[in-house]
C-alpha cells in the first residue's frame, strides 16, 4: 500500500539533508482512499510519511513526523527504518519534521503511529538497502545478489570488498527505486532493533535538563504573555481597565483577544493578554486587570443539576445504536433482572507542561515553536486567525511535556500568533496551571444505565446498555447532541459478549464546556460501566469474576462490528485474543491463589481498544480509615507485533497511574458555568504514594499487525479498581471518583 | 527593578528583576536555564525543584531576593557530564517518558540520597510525594533511586 520514491533534498525546509545525500520518501495511501471515501484510489493523493536520507559521511537521517510526548515514538519508528536498512543505530540521526501536508496526517493521536506507519518504515529501509547493494554491485562489476548490506556497509564476500553506506550514498541515489515486489525483508530472527529495548534518542537530554519543550522555546527579542480568559465558555468582555496592570514593572502592553464565533473548534477563547518582559511580570500584571464579563448562555451549567439530567436521560429509552435479538421480549418474561447506573465526571488532561508556544509573525509569515500533537492543525488554526495562507505558517514541533490529547488542539498557538501580530515581536504564551485546569477541552461527563435478565446460572439472557454524554462533535458543531459512531465504537457498540439479546442505546446531551479527546476517550466511561456491571453480575451469581467473564465472552470467534473498511479486514475483533489475555493475566497475577481477605482483594477487567487486547488485574488494599493503596497491577497485553517492548511496558505502567488518577480522584465540576477546580490541590492526580506500586506488564508474543499502545491500558483500570474494592469491602462504586465515597 | 546578585551553578550572575520575582522565572526567562520547569506555581508539583545551599526547594514560590548570598544548583549544574549516580540510574532504568518533570524528580532525589544514602520504600515515598509525574513513571523513579543507592530492588 506504500510507494517509495526519490525526492529532492531541496523539498525540505531547514536544510536537513546536504548535497549528495540519497533521500527517499515512502508514501502511504490514505485510509480514506481504501474505504471509498476519496473515490477512485488510483487518483487519491499520495502522502509521503517517511523520509530517509543517507549522507556521504554515512550519517543516516530519518525524519520523525510524529510528535514526542512520552511514548518514545520519535525514536521507535526510526528504529524500524534502521532495522530494514541494516543501519548502525549509533550513526542514525533523527530530525523532527515541521508541520507539512506532504507527510500525510501528523496528528499524533489515537494510538496509531506504529500501526499506520510500520509498513512504510520497513519498505523505506528495505528499498534503500537494496539500492545500496545495487550501487556496490555496479561499482564492483558483480551481481547484486552477491552483495550484502549489513551494519552500515555493503560487502562482496567473494572478493572481500567493502564499502560504507556513506561512500555508496551518491551512487545509490542514482539507482532506480525498486518496486515493492523486489524488496526482501529481514526475517524476525535477524532483527537487531525490532523487538529489542533500544533507548530513546532523547534520553540524555531528558536527564540533563537539555530537552527543549514548547515552554522552553526562545526567539530573539521575544516577549511573554499571560491571558485572562472569559470564565464561562463563549463569554464576552463587557469592560476592562488595565491601568494598574500597566503599572507593574516589566509590563509592556495589554491586548484584547476577540471571543470566537461558534463553533469554538480550536479558536482562542478570547480575553485580555498582558505582554511583559518576562513570564512573572506578565502574570503579575494580569492579576491587576479589572475585567467585567457577559457570561452568556453557558452560565446555566451546573454539574449537580446536569448530572441529574443525564441520569434522567439514561433511565428512558433512547436511540438504538446496536441491536441483537429482542431485549424487550426477554425482559417481558419477568425473570430475574439486575440494573445499575454509573457516572463518570469531566476529567482534565493536566499535562505537566501546560499549553505553551512561541510565535513570530513578521512580513506576513508566522514562525512557530510549539508543543503540539498536530502541527498541521497549528498551520490551519494560525492561518485562519491571522488571515494568511497556511503555506506561510511554519510550525516547528518541540518536545511535549505530556499531551494526552490536549495538545492536538492548538488554541494556545493561535493566541500567541495574534499577540505577536499585535506586539510586532515574537511572543511566548504560557498557560498557568490554573488556565490549564479551568480552560481545558475536558473529557466528557457521562451517565450509563445497564440492565440484564439472568438465567438460573446467573448468565445474562438479555443485556441493555444506555449512555448519554456531550459529544466531541460539539467542538465542531455546537448543535451536536448525539455521540458519534467513532465515540460509540469505543467500548459501546463493540462489546464482544455472547448474549442472545443485546441492545445498546445512546441519548442526547448538550455541551457547556469544550469537550475534547483525552487518553482512551469514550472507552473510559464505557469500560467503567460495562466491566463494573459484568462484575456485579458475577457476584450476584456467586461465581468467580474471571470464570464468569470468560463465560459471558463466549467461545473464540470473530465479532461483526462497524469498523472502517481497512481496519475490519486487518484487525478483526477476535474474542479468542481477549480470552487469551484474560487467562494470562489471571495466571500471572495469581488470581486463583489470592483469595480476598478483609480489606484486600483483586479485581479484573478486560477491554479491547485501539485494536489492542488488554486485561488488567488490580490488587487493592483498603485500610481501617478507608484509605486505598494499590500494591500491584498486572496487565496482559496482545497488541500484535511489538517494536520496543520496554517502551510498550512503560506506556502500560503509565496507563495504570493515569487510570488510577481517573478512578481515585479526577473530577472537574462547573457552577454557574465556571469551572470550580484550578490546580493540583483541588484537581489532584496520583502521586508516588498513591499510584500503583508495582505494575507488571505481560506481553503476548505475536506477529499480528501492530495495534495501539499509548491508550489501551487506561480503560480497564477504573473498573478493575472498583471491582477489587467491592471484593475487599462489599462497597460497589458506581460513580467516579472513588474519593467522594466513604469506604468504611 | 533592581540589580540582584545570585550564584547559579558556581557562577555569579547579576539580574535586573523585581525583588519578588520567583527564582524559577529568573532562571528560565532571565538566565535561559530552562531545565527547571514550571508546573503549578504553588509548590504543589515539584517540577521547579532546585537546590539552595544543598536543600531541595520549590523555585516557583521562592523570591529571588531570598537566594542572594546562597548557592543555587539547577539540573544543568548537578553534574558536568551526566555522571551523577542518579542520572546514570535514570538512564539505565529508562525512567523518562515525556521527561518534563524529571529535572525536578532528579533534583529532589539527589537531596534524599545525600541525607539518607540507603532509603527504604517509605523514605522514598515521603521524599518524592511532592513531585508529580503525569506520565506515571513512579515505579521506575523508585527503582532508579534504589539502584543509585545500591539498595535491594
Amino acid at each position: 500500500m506504500n510507494r517509495i520514491e526519490r525526492v529532492s533534498r531541496r523539498a525540505f525546509l531547514g536544510g536537513i539533508f546536504s548535497a549528495g545525500a540519497m533521500v527517499l520518501a515512502a508514501r502511504v495511501l490514505p485510509v480514506e482512499a481504501l474505504t471509498g471515501m476519496a473515490g477512485d484510489a488510483s487518483n487519491a493523493a499520495w502522502h509521503p510519511s517517511v523520509y530517509l536520507g543517507i549522507e556521504t559521511d554515512g550519517t543516516v537521517i530519518i525524519v520523525a513526523h510524529r510528535s514526542e510526548m512520552g511514548t518514545g515514538i520519535r525514536s521507535v519508528l526510526p528504529t524500524v527504518v534502521a532495522e530494514e536498512l541494516d543501519a548502525d543505530w549509533k550513526r542514525v540521526k533523527v530530525e523532527q519534521a515541521i508541520g507539512d501536508a506532504k507527510y500525510g496526517s501528523q496528528n499524533t493521536d489515537g494510538s496509531c503511529s506504529i500501526r499506520d506507519f510500520y509498513d512504510a518504515m520497513r519498505e523505506a529501509g528495505a528499498s534503500a538497502r537494496l539500492m545500496l547493494e545495487r550501487a556496490a554491485a555496479a561499482k564492483w562489476g558483480v551481481p547484486a545478489t552477491e552483495c550484502k548490506a549489513q551494519n552500515h556497509q555493503v560487502t562482496h564476500a567473494a572478493s572481500n570488498r567493502k564499502l560504507g553506506y556513506g561512500e555508496l550514498a551518491k551512487l545509490a541515489s542514482e539507482q532506480t527505486v525498486p518496486k515493492r515486489e523486489e524488496l526482501q525483508f529481514k526475517s524476525p530472527s535477524e532483527y537487531r532493533y525490532i523487538g529489542k529495548d533500544v533507548p530513546i534518542v532523547d534520553l540524555e537530554d531528558l536527564c540533563s535538563g537539555k530537552g527543549v519543550f514548547g515552554i522552553d522555546a526562545q526567539m530573539p527579542g521575544m516577549v511573554y504573555a499571560s491571558i485572562e480568559r472569559p470564565p464561562v465558555l463563549g463569554g464576552k468582555l463587557k469592560s476592562y481597565d488595565d491601568k494598574e496592570a500597566l503599572s507593574v514593572p516589566g509590563v509592556r502592553q495589554t491586548v484584547v483577544i476577540e471571543g470566537f464565533t461558534p463553533p469554538h473548534g480550536f479558536k482562542p477563547l478570547g480575553g485580555v493578554a498582558v505582554i511583559a518582559d518576562n513570564t512573572w511580570a506578565a502574570m503579575r500584571g494580569r492579576e491587576k486587570l479589572k475585567l467585567e464579563w457577559e457570561a452568556g448562555e453557558h452560565a446555566s451549567y451546573d454539574s449537580v443539576a446536569y448530572k441529574q439530567q443525564l441520569m434522567e436521560t439514561v433511565r428512558k429509552p433512547q436511540k438504538v445504536v446496536r441491536n441483537i435479538g429482542d431485549v424487550d421480549a426477554e425482559f417481558a418474561k419477568g425473570g430475574k433482572t439486575h440494573e445499575a447506573e454509573y457516572y463518570v465526571p469531566h476529567i482534565s488532561h493536566a499535562p505537566m507542561e501546560p499549553p505553551a508556544a512561541v510565535v513570530e509573525f513578521k512580513d506576513g509569515k508566522a514562525m512557530i515553536y510549539a508543543a503540539t500533537q498536530n502541527p498541521q492543525a497549528v498551520q490551519d488554526t494560525v492561518a485562519a486567525a491571522l488571515g494568511i495562507d497556511k503555506k506561510n505558517v511554519e510550525c516547528h514541533v518541540t518536545l511535549l511535556g505530556g499531551g494526552f490529547g490536549r495538545k492536538s488542539k492548538p488554541d494556545y498557538v493561535a493566541e500567541a500568533a495574534l499577540l505577536s501580530k499585535a506586539a510586532s515581536k515574537p511572543v511566548k504564551v504560557t498557560w498557568t496551571r490554573e488556565d490549564d485546569i479551568r480552560f481545558d477541552y475536558y473529557h466528557t461527563v457521562s451517565a450509563m444505565y445497564m440492565k440484564a435478565s439472568l438465567d438460573d446460572k446467573g448468565r445474562p439472557t438479555a443485556w441493555l446498555q444506555r449512555c448519554a454524554f456531550p459529544s466531541l462533535g460539539s467542538t465542531f458543531s455546537p448543535a451536536a447532541r448525539a455521540a458519534s459512531g467513532g465515540e460509540l465504537g469505543m467500548g459501546w457498540t463493540d462489546v464482544p459478549f455472547d448474549i442472545a439479546n443485546h441492545r445498546a442505546e445512546n441519548g442526547p446531551a448538550e455541551h457547556h464546556v469544550r469537550i475534547g479527546w483525552l487518553r482512551s476517550v469514550a472507552n473510559i466511561q464505557h469500560a467503567f460501566a460495562v466491566h463494573s456491571f459484568v462484575d456485579e453480575l458475577a457476584h450476584l451469581a456467586k461465581r468467580d469474576p474471571v470464570e464468569y467473564l470468560l463465560d459471558v465472552l463466549g467461545s473464540a470467534r470473530k465479532i461483526e462490528i462497524q469498523q472502517r473498511g481497512r481496519l475490519a479486514a486487518k484487525y478483526p475483533l477476535e474474542t479468542g485474543r481477549l480470552r487469551n489475555v484474560i487467562e494470562l493475566v489471571a495466571e500471572r497475577s495469581g488470581w486463583a491463589k489470592k483469595k480476598p481477605a478483609k480489606g484486600r482483594a483483586l479485581g479484573i477487567a478486560a477491554h479491547r481498544s485501539f485494536l489492542a487486547y488488554v486485561a488488567a488485574v488490580v490488587e487493592v488494599e483498603v485500610d481501617s480509615n478507608g484509605k486505598i493503596r494499590i500494591p500491584r497491577v498486572d496487565f496482559a497485553v496482545d497488541t500484535g507485533r511489538v517494536i520496543n517492548p520496554d517502551r510498550v511496558k512503560a506506556q502500560f505502567e503509565g496507563a495504570a497511574v493515569f487510570g488510577a488518577s481517573i478512578a481515585l480522584m479526577g473530577e472537574i465540576t462547573a457552577a454557574k458555568g465556571e469551572i470550580e477546580q484550578s490546580n493540583f490541590h483541588d484537581y489532584p492526580v496520583a502521586r508516588i504514594n498513591e499510584a500503583p506500586i508495582e505494575t507488571h506488564v505481560h506481553l503476548v508474543e505475536s506477529d499480528a499487525p501492530p495495534a495501539g499502545v499509548g491508550e489501551p491500558g487506561v480503560p480497564p483500570i477504573s473498573p478493575a479498581i472498583c471491582n477489587a474494592i467491592f471484593a475487599a469491602t462489599g462497597k460497589r462504586i458506581r460513580e467516579l471518583p472513588i474519593r467522594k465515597h466513604k469506604l468504611v | 527593578m533592581s540589580a540582584i546578585k545570585i550564584n547559579v551553578n558556581g557562577k555569579d550572575q547579576t539580574v535586573e528583576v523585581s525583588q519578588d520575582t520567583p527564582l524559577l522565572w529568573v532562571l528560565r526567562d532571565t538566565l535561559g536555564l530552562t531545565g527547571t520547569k514550571y508546573g503549578c506555581g504553588m509548590s504543589l508539583c515539584g517540577a521547579c525543584t532546585v537546590h539552595l545551599n544543598g536543600e531541595a526547594i520549590r523555585s516557583c514560590i521562592t523570591p529571588v531576593a531570598s537566594a542572594v548570598g546562597k548557592k543555587i544548583t539547577t539540573i544543568e549544574g548537578l553534574s558536568p557530564d551526566l555522571n551523577h549516580p542518579l542520572q546514570k540510574a535514570w538512564m539505565e532504568c529508562n525512567v523518562p517518558q515525556c521527561g518534563y518533570c524529571q529535572s525536578g524528580q532528579i533534583m529532589q532525589a539527589a537531596v534524599l540520597l545525600r541525607k539518607n544514602p540507603k532509603p527504604t520504600d517509605a523514605d522514598i515515598e515521603t521524599a518524592m510525594r511532592g513531585n508529580i509525574c503525569r506520565c506515571g513513571t513512579y515505579q521506575r523513579i523508585r527503582q532508579a533511586i534504589k539502584q543509585a543507592a545500591g539498595v535491594k530492588k
